[in-house]
């Protein structure tokens, strides 16, 4: 079965009152971002994306796809399960060399042609991170940065996951922009669990949570587009800064003028 | 009498799950007889006569293999949740040496393994994973998609057929199907008898011969570079 939309049906809060998003859709290309301060309930809700939350969870959320009730083997059949989950905690634990790791996943996952679709998870991933990931590196040799972009590059390449949910990237000394729309290339629901004003504004739409509960669904206007423009801009002038200050370089008040005249707003 | 088995290598999460499971069953009524049988060290029976006031038992196995001890007190411990007027007996064990398994025919086996143990894991351990009805996979949320799937891939690999329930114990999630199962448990027939064959026994260092070498050694036995052969009368 192909998914083209998944719904969620809204529960209840921490305090059990009813949540004001009553539900929500997402498309295949949608990209959305839930917002909200800690512990306002972000990560329970895309657990309960993840675990297709049938009333079984204590939030009482439901979730459908393409309209109808999840199937079984949706549940239980791991090369059929459409959503990959990368979650702060989330980690890699094997010690195998990189290569190895890989072709045993592609594996699982029926790939007809391994190395090639090797050799794509990495190029993706390496897109991503600063410093190149070598083949024959152990898994757990990785830095935090590389192993986020190579969770990330097999989620979406190997896995091929068509509904992807990303706890907190911008934590994760990744390229965020960079990897929003390289993700955007590929056809599928990102959800983005974020404090990251960037990722949000780029989503179509985001949910704004407050005491374990949705409040609202926002759509991205034109106007919040154009302002994502100029966020774009000083956030690579951060980038750049923080590239010269990574290559041991000293940030001088003049090269600091000179970054900011750039920005043609 | 419907009896849960519950196996697993320590501190996989076996108590998580059956606490979780234990509020849903109360919910619907039901008050399970809990044993827990341990090696050396346990205090779950105390924290859940505590918390949900059900009858509960605990044995330390101390010198005996906890997989024999489950084996020979087993029946008696049926008889005691009966006269404590249960109509289920929730049993954890602790799998040690992974060539026994504690499931016995007619009961529910229920395997709990930690996602985060290493994706070997399901090739390892043998008839505790391979005879278990249901495998509950825990700590799904601290590892890869990736290792993940591997995972639940080699589970169903190792036993065939068997229900593969992810569950985030700690937050009460995928706990549902394990209770699902275990109301359609039937009841226990006497005798009682163990699911699969026990390993190969009748040995001298279990009778407490502790020199090192095969040499030292009679009944079955093996070499380094020879498979199983057989000394003595």
């Amino acid at each position: 079965m192909e998914v083209n939309k998944i719904t969620l049906f809204g529960g209840y809060g921490k305090d059990g009152s009813e949540e004001k998003v009553k539900e929500f859709s997402m498309e295949v290309g949608d990209i959305v971002s839930i917002v909200g301060p800690t512990g306002c309930g972000k990560t329970t809700l895309i657990n309960d994306i993840e675990l297709f939350a049938n009333q079984n969870t204590p939030s009482g959320r439901r979730v459908s796809i393409n309209d109808e009730p999840v199937p079984e083997d949706f549940i239980f059949d791991p090369s059929n399960h459409p959503i990959a989950l990368i979650s702060q905690h989330t980690n890699f634990l094997s010690d195998l060399p990189v290569e190895e790791f890989l072709t045993i996943h592609a594996t699982v996952r029926g790939a007809k042609d391994v190395e090639s679709i090797i050799t794509e998870t990495l190029n993706f991933a390496n897109e991503l991170t600063g410093e190149a990931i070598m083949r024959d590196i152990g898994m757990t040799e990785l830095s935090g940065g590389q192993t986020r972009s190579l969770l990330i590059a097999d989620a979406v390449v190997i896995g091929n996951s068509p509904i992807i949910l990303l706890d907190e990237i911008e934590n994760a000394g990744i390229h965020r922009t960079k990897a929003l729309e390289l993700l955007k290339r590929y056809k599928k629901i990102f959800v983005f669990v974020t404090h990251d004003p960037c990722i949000a504004l780029m989503s179509d739409f985001r949910i704004v949570m407050k005491n374990g509960a949705m409040q609202q669904m926002i759509s991205t206007r034109q106007e919040e587009k154009r302002v994502v423009g100029k966020m774009k801009q000083i956030d690579d002038m951060m980038l750049d800064f923080r590239q010269i200050i990574r290559s041991g370089d000293e940030l001088t008040e003049s090269l600091f003028n000179e970054n900011f005249k750039v920005l043609t707003f | 009498m419907k009896l849960v088995i519950f196996a697993g290598p320590p501190t996989c999460g076996k108590t998580t799950v059956i606490r979780q499971v234990l509020k849903r069953m109360i919910a619907r009524q039901i008050k399970p007889a809990y044993l827990k049988i341990d090696v050396l060290y346990a205090d779950d029976d105390s924290i859940i006569a505590k918390e949900f006031g059900i009858p509960v038992k605990k044995i330390y196995s101390g010198e005996l293999c906890p997989d024999h001890c489950n084996v020979v007190v087993l029946d008696e411990a049926v008889e005691w949740a009966e006269k404590s007027g249960a109509s289920y007996l929730f049993v954890e064990t602790a799998g040690l040496c992974l060539r026994c398994s504690p499931y016995v025919e007619n009961s529910l086996g229920i395997v709990v393994l930690e996602a985060t143990s290493g994706m070997n894991l399901p090739r390892k351990i043998g008839p505790m994973l391979t005879l278990a009805d249901i495998s509950v996979i825990t700590k799904i949320d601290l590892i890869s998609q990736a290792e993940r799937e591997v995972f639940r891939y080699r589970v169903l690999e190792s036993a065939k057929g068997i229900t593969v329930v992810e569950s985030n114990a700690l937050y009460g999630i995928g706990i549902d199907p394990i209770v699902k199962h275990i109301l359609k448990t039937p009841d226990v027939e006497f005798p009682m008898f163990l699911r699969g064959n026990p390993p190969v026994g009748t040995c001298t260092i279990c009778v407490g011969k502790k020199e090192i070498g095969a040499k030292n050694h009679f009944g079955v036995l093996r070499t380094l570079d020879h498979e199983l052969f057989y000394v003595g009368e």
